[in-house]
């Protein structure tokens, strides 16, 4: 069958589309957008994260044929619109600068998962981002510094700082989080 | 290695500052590549069959459905494969023989236009094999259990010190088998070019991959190329090459296109090495005020047909952790008929930690003793198993800093007497420690006339910010900017370079690179500051600063401290707290360094309490072999955590003197946690991982709720 639907604001068409082949399977290997990663293939560990019409889904748990017509962003559009082209988005910054990137394997579907819950929610609570950020794992394991940069893309845009502009430098202090049973 | 061939690296900016990751940005952008990112024109796809049972011999490959399919390439098996050299690594000669080692070996390799194709091929391949009833079980009495050379020590008289100790601890502790599990699962893009094979793969070496190919396809070794760029960490599962690449190489050879081949995650248990399960007894016999007389630590575990020599040598940090005059380490193996284990990140350390450091805290419980004074207690003036000093040790003052910062002055040595509603708190604390070395390496530094450097090494950055410090170290040696210089790593078309594992890699590699660096400014010097027309030229090798007699222990020291939180009405043990202070010479970069430990000591609190597999005695693999059933840490089992470092000089080390720390952060976080669940709840965790059924049968049965 034929897919045509639109990823990082471009139109595309995948011809020949096998009807179990993966979203993310006609990203990687048919389009040439290899960002999104192939780690687990059965949505466990969130490597795969994409948009699909503005909803966070894992790619290898979508079938092709169910992004017909819709638009699909991926780490490679991610600082589509967010400033000069080159520039990278607030969040993609913060990863960088809060050293929130190890092996980085993981990094481009937690980008997609922070994004999207900066996105809903812009000043997210350590319990927020945590829980949000859940679905996705790292091994190497940078949960703190990860957890550092999306305080860090929270509080330069709250402060309504441009991403490569002057911006807190260290991420907010942790606020206390409650504790089941406690 | 004397500690004294070597001139040190200037310190100061930018070595040890926080510099940002060099590869930050390709990483966060989706540009970077790893190895099954790359799709060369015509490349077809793998996908692997693996072995029905767990032991036996493959009597027929059935290919014709598979063929059936649309897309189909190639069915390769044993009868019709490329024949292979020898490449000294029995895991590495894939379809070479109807014998089945181990259930999940690959017996037959489909290949096909898609990757679709391939898996619906490989799931239409019928073998048909004899299986022969293998042996899967680990026993202390286990007929095949052998102690191979070197893998025991004696000294003094233990049994009769460990007899006549006033205090004495003897306790079994069990760690089940452990997965690496790195977020890249093992991939390799393979190709001919005319005669030589270029293959992109996750490897933590290529040059040891390339070595491997070379045999394996009797090619020299400058015929092959391997290209490991961007690695999705690895953890010691890609330490060694793996059959991946060689299947993906052959299968390119035998369709004589290029081929892609990405191993599913459930295969990584059965091909990739696993931490072996190991059954630890350690003996203390020590006097009332503390004072170890007598230390006993045997571990038995096990291997596959295909690793005879392996073993997780859990017993080796014991031999020179803590003083005593009577002591007595041995390692026992029995050859299994299951999947080979291998390294899993500080392989041996971390497990042996795990139990000296639980019966430590058995016996400062026992001794009413202070854990901390219990350690500081039995110092050791030299390497006890050596008599060769420490080149620096300071395990002690990680213990004194981190008590501070945690605050254990306050701490009520009493179990199971503080309650906040549903919970028992605890803390509880572990020394960490791991071999400090250096392997020989190569480097290559280039001057341009119109300014700037460049600098070649095949060293691998699989996540730990190699690339960054190894340019921080080249520049901080020729006085530059980091900017100032190109880093080029990551191909054996490089300077060749050892490995990224054994916590080795930044002080072998940064040796050479300093090396190279070094000796390209002298010979700018020599042309009074003014490269000539075509730049200057070094190449370096670090083999014969090396090779001198070792006369000092070097390890790296820390100590971790852990707050627990158990819901006395489900048994859930959660983390409050971790802190570890560490000892592991001068930080080069703190940004990159404050990962790796935090990653170490998050991975430790993962196999503390959520990570375990079982070796299935019926299937004979690991049914554990997903992330839904294995499960790692997430973002929400990590709360506070912190880690420090103290200013340790070291210069008996290498030019920067540094230690390794990619893998002293996972060694003792386990004991430190399961130390903490005793204090919270009064029950001893000796079986890991402390889950939630466990420790809630042990509280009730002992009366604690």
């Amino acid at each position: 069958m034929r897919v045509s639907f639109t990823v990082n604001g471009r139109r595309h068409e995948a011809d020949d589309v096998w009807e179990g082949e993966s979203l993310l399977f006609v990203l990687r290997e048919r389009l040439g957008l290899p960002g999104s990663k192939n780690a687990c293939e059965q949505g466990e560990c969130g490597s795969c994260t994409v948009r699909l019409d503005g909803e966070v889904v894992c790619a290898c748990l979508v079938a092709a044929g169910q992004a017909q017509g819709r638009e699909v962003r991926t780490v490679e559009g991610l600082a589509d619109g967010a400033g000069p082209p080159g520039g990278l988005a607030p969040i993609q910054q913060a990863f960088v600068d809060a050293g929130a990137v190890q092996c980085g394997f993981c990094t481009p579907g937690l980008l997609v998962t922070a994004d999207a819950l900066l996105e809903r929610q812009p000043s997210p609570s350590d319990a927020d981002i945590r829980e949000a950020l859940s679905g996705n794992l790292c091994r190497c394991t940078g949960y703190e510094k990860i957890l550092d940069a999306v305080r860090l893309a929270a509080a330069r845009s709250a402060a309504g700082a441009a991403p490569t502009a002057p911006g807190p430098e260290a991420p907010p202090a942790p606020r206390s989080e409650p504790e089941p049973g406690e | 290695m004397t500690g004294t061939t070597f001139g040190a690296v200037p310190w100061g900016p930018p070595l040890g500052e926080p510099v940002p990751r060099l590869d930050g940005r390709a990483k966060v952008t989706g540009s970077a590549r790893y190895a099954a990112d790359h799709t060369p024109a015509g490349c077809a796809h793998a996908w692997p069959v693996p072995a029905p049972v767990a032991k036996g011999t493959v009597t027929a490959v059935h290919r014709a459905a598979a063929m059936a399919e649309p897309g189909a390439l190639s069915v390769l098996a044993h009868d019709d494969a490329p024949r292979l050299g020898d490449a000294d690594d029995r895991t590495l000669a894939v379809l070479q023989s109807p014998r089945i080692a181990h259930r999940g070996q690959v017996v037959a390799l489909a290949v096909a236009e898609t990757l679709p194709a391939a898996r619906a091929m490989a799931a239409a391949v019928r073998i048909e094999c004899a299986p022969v009833p293998p042996d899967l079980e680990l026993t202390p009495e286990h007929p095949r259990l052998v102690t191979p050379e070197g893998a025991e020590s004696a000294q003094g008289d233990f049994p009769a010190a460990f007899h006549g100790a006033q205090v004495r601890i003897d306790a079994v502790y069990s760690i089940p088998p452990l997965h690496n599990h790195p977020m890249e699962p093992h991939a390799a893009t393979a190709q001919w070019l005319g005669g030589r094979l270029v293959v992109f793969d996750s490897s933590q070496g290529s040059n040891a991959v390339r070595d491997a190919l070379a045999a394996l396809f009797e090619l020299e070794p400058d015929q092959v190329s391997v290209v490991s760029e961007h690695v999705g960490g690895g953890f010691g599962a890609k330490g060694t090459p793996r059959p991946h690449v060689v299947l993906a190489a052959m299968a390119a050879m035998a369709v004589n296109r290029p081929v892609k081949l990405a191993l599913p995650r459930g295969l990584l248990p059965a091909l990739t090495g696993y931490r072996a399960s190991t059954l630890q007894r350690v003996r203390l016999g020590a006097d009332t005020e503390g004072r170890v007389r007598a230390i006993a630590h045997e571990v038995d575990t096990y291997t596959s047909p295909l690793s005879p020599d392996w073993r997780e040598r859990a017993t080796q940090p014991t031999r020179s952790l803590y003083a005593a005059p009577h002591r007595l380490t041995r390692e026992r193996v029995a050859p299994l008929d299951v999947p080979s284990p291998s390294w899993m990140r500080a392989p041996g350390e971390c497990s042996g930690m795990f139990a000296v450091e639980s019966a430590m805290d058995e016996l400062a419980v026992a001794c009413a003793m202070d854990p901390i004074e219990l350690r500081a207690r039995n110092e050791p003036d030299v390497d006890p198993h050596t008599g060769r000093p420490f080149s620096s040790r300071h395990l002690v003052e990680c213990l004194r800093a981190g008590a501070d910062r945690f605050g254990w002055a306050d701490r009520d040595p009493a179990p199971a007497m503080r309650r906040q509603g549903r919970l028992l708190i605890g803390s509880g604390v572990a020394a960490s420690t791991y071999p400090a070395e250096v392997i020989p390496s190569s480097a290559r530094a280039h001057a341009n006339p119109g300014g700037g450097f460049l600098v070649e090494i095949n060293a691998t950055d699989i996540g730990t910010g190699a690339r960054t410090v190894l340019a921080q170290i080249a520049a901080s040696t020729l006085g530059i900017g980091v900017d100032e210089l190109e880093i080029d790593i990551g191909r054996t078309d490089l300077p060749r370079a050892p490995l990224a594992g054994g916590s080795c890699g930044t002080a072998s590699w940064g040796w050479a690179v300093h090396k190279a660096c070094g000796e390209l400014s002298r010979r700018i010097d020599e042309h009074q500051g003014a490269v000539p027309a075509g730049g200057l030229t070094v190449t370096v090798d670090t083999t014969e600063d090396l090779a001198t007699d070792d006369q000092y222990t070097r390890r790296s020291f820390g100590a971790q401290f852990a707050e627990v939180a158990v819901d006395v009405d489900t048994g859930e043990a959660r983390v409050r707290r971790l802190l570890g202070v560490f000892a592991a010479g001068r930080i080069l970069n703190p940004r990159t360094a404050r990962s790796q430990l935090l990653g170490g000591m998050i991975m430790g609190l993962s196999m503390a309490l959520t990570e375990t597999s079982t070796l299935d005695l019926a299937f004979g693999d690991h049914p554990e072999r997903d992330l839904a059933s294995y499960h790692v840490a997430s973002c929400a089992d990590v709360r506070e955590i912190d880690v420090h470092w103290l200013a340790e000089e070291d210069s008996r080390l290498n030019p920067m003197g540094s230690k390794g720390i990619g893998e002293l952060g996972i060694v003792g976080t386990a004991a430190a946690v399961t130390n903490a669940i005793h204090h919270a709840t009064g029950v001893r965790v000796r079986d890991l991982p402390a889950q939630p059924d466990a420790l809630l049968e042990a509280m009730i049965a002992q009366g604690r709720i």
